[in-house]
């Protein structure tokens, strides 16, 4: 291992991961009537998650990412309806489906850049929304897909009423997610595209195959998504289209840029603040709950990352 | 005679009634330092296109190492031993310097594939990217983003770039534009100690550099070859010093 005190290093992958199971514990178990809110928490965050694989680390802006998400929510539901309750393969069908989707939409739109990429995405996941309408008998159309129990997880722990087996399973799911991310990120794939996203005609001239680059971490983000919407299909027992709504994509872009793109800490900041914002001014206010987060917004679009830190700095009165 | 390495035969690029490059043929053995110069506009950099695999050639073709590589990639191209600079840095900005130079190591050894493992488990490739920066005198700002260093640094991590992809051709298109007088000392250092046997073909505007560095000198001229010689040669061409010269 190098000892240059002046090379860059990276942190160690278990580490952000171990702390969203510390700080995930500790709610599951100070707050048990919130755990419903701590599942929806833990999805919702690791669909961010997944969204800034694409977003943050690739720099591909995408606005159709709830497809990823539907695909996986919709094979998870399916696959529970017709074949098993066993929630650990219904995981892994949803992931699958997830990957799928986006290595077959992926291996089209990759090839375009910009608004042309964007508005393609939007294309996507409307097209997958409205097949999923269509295709009532296998999704149920309008009235969402249901009917479906979810067996015990590893064949112990049953999905109660509380949802305490759910809430676990939801930050255990997204802890190994980021564990995967992280790793992937740090690695020397995702070092190249993190490149691709800064430099694409530099890393073509060091003879990176860009697009089977961006296609390969399209595909991982595709089963995180996919894994996001399996485990919302079985903590709720139902898929409703609403999972394929383009409000879903733009919502979690919100999320990302709330947080910080590009870091994968700051996609689960991002659905932390967002969903508890949500969460709080929607009980006092169902109508303009979208004010706050639109304030909160504003504020971190328009204020510079280095200023605020330097006005918490010297509120906290250590130096810059 | 040392190994031909690069050469293109009677390249030929046109958009529409606009031709940009007009039968160019060059050659280029190992140890060759060649300076391709000509007025803006003559189709120096669309020609390093063509070559390095950016810009397909409406006719004609593009050899390395003797294989014909006009359909290839430039991946391909890359993989045979062909680098390249940028006239205007394409760095990644908010990298640190020493990835970017890992990033070049991970593509020539193959490993951008490979997913899981850090990249700070590859210390045998660490420290070919800091000596390689120590080298250049970067050494101090490994772990600096890369838009902290100067322009003149940043036109040497291009260099070093190219450079750790161990290529036999190397093209450097304009190393000295934008380079502040005060800077450009150890870029010129740096272009002085390239490895003998590398074939180095520079686009540069720079005459002073051009007639120091080049032992041959390719003028282009609207899209074509004006003259080809040694930089003596070339200094006392009357076309040249009509057409590019200006006297």
């Amino acid at each position: 291992m190098s000892t240059d005190s002046s090379a860059p290093r990276v942190a160690p992958a278990w580490r952000a991961p171990l702390v969203v199971i510390a700080i995930g514990s500790i709610a599951w178990w100070a707050l048990p009537d919130q755990l419903g809110l701590l599942t929806r928490i833990a999805i919702t965050a690791l669909f961010v998650l997944s969204l800034d694989l694409v977003v943050g680390i690739a720099g591909l802006a995408t606005l159709g990412h709830a497809a990823l998400f539907g695909a996986g929510a919709y094979a998870a539901g399916l696959f529970a309806l017709k074949a098993s309750g066993e929630p650990l393969i219904g995981l892994a069908v949803g992931a699958g489906a997830g990957a799928l989707l986006a290595l077959a939409s992926g291996a089209f739109l990759l090839r375009y850049h910009g608004f042309t990429f964007l508005m393609l995405t939007v294309a996507v996941a409307q097209i997958a929304a409205s097949l999923a309408q269509k295709a009532r008998d296998w999704t149920g159309g309008d009235d969402g897909l249901s009917g479906f129990t979810m067996g015990p997880l590893l064949g112990r722990f049953a999905f109660d009423l509380e949802g305490r087996t759910a809430a676990l399973y939801a930050i255990a799911v997204l802890a190994l997610g980021l564990y995967v991310a992280r790793r992937v990120v740090d690695s020397p794939f995702g070092l190249a595209v993190r490149g691709i996203h800064e430099s694409r005609a530099r890393m073509a001239a060091l003879g990176t195959p860009v697009l089977r680059r961006l296609l390969a971490m399209y595909t991982l983000a595709g089963a995180l998504a996919g894994a996001a919407g399996a485990l919302s299909a079985q903590t709720n027992a139902i898929v409703g289209l609403d999972s394929l709504s383009f409000a879903l994509s733009a919502e979690a872009l919100v999320m990302l840029i709330l947080g910080g793109a590009g870091r994968l800490h700051g996609a689960l900041i991002g659905a932390v603040v967002f969903t508890l914002l949500h969460h709080t001014a929607a009980s006092i206010n169902p109508y303009h709950w979208l004010f706050i987060i639109g304030a909160a917004l504003m504020v971190v679009v328009l204020l510079p990352p280095q200023k605020a830190w330097g006005w918490l700095r010297s509120r906290l009165g250590t130096k810059a | 005679m040392s190994a031909l390495l690069l050469e293109t035969r009677q390249l030929d690029k046109h958009y529409g009634g606009l031709h940009v490059t007009r039968s160019v043929s060059l050659q280029l053995h190992a140890g060759d330092r060649l300076a391709l110069i000509g007025p803006n506009g003559a189709g120096k950099t669309t020609l390093v296109n063509q070559i390095s695999g950016t810009v397909a050639p409406s006719a004609g073709s593009v050899w390395l190492a003797g294989e014909d590589v006009t359909r290839r990639s430039q991946a391909q191209r890359v993989r045979a031993g062909l680098a390249r600079t940028f006239q205007i840095t394409t760095l990644a900005p908010h990298l640190p310097v020493q990835r970017q130079i890992e990033l070049a190591l991970f593509e020539r050894e193959g490993l951008t594939g490979r997913a899981w493992r850090s990249i700070d488990g590859y210390p045998v490739l660490a420290s070919e990217a800091q000596a390689l920066l120590r080298g250049l005198g970067l050494g101090e700002h490994a772990g600096w983003p890369t838009e902290r260093l100067a322009y003149g640094e940043q036109r040497l991590v291009e260099l070093a770039l190219a450079l750790a992809l161990r290529p036999r051709v190397l093209l450097l298109d304009e190393p000295m534009a934008g380079v502040p007088q005060g800077e450009g000392t150890r870029l010129l250092a740096a272009l002085a100690a390239l490895p003998k046997e590398l074939a180095v073909l520079i686009i540069e505007h720079d005459m002073d550099l051009v007639f120091r560095f080049a032992q041959r000198i390719v003028v282009l001229a609207e899209g074509a070859v004006l003259a080809d010689g040694t930089p003596e040669a070339i200094r006392s061409d009357p076309r040249v010093r009509a057409a590019y010269l200006g006297q």
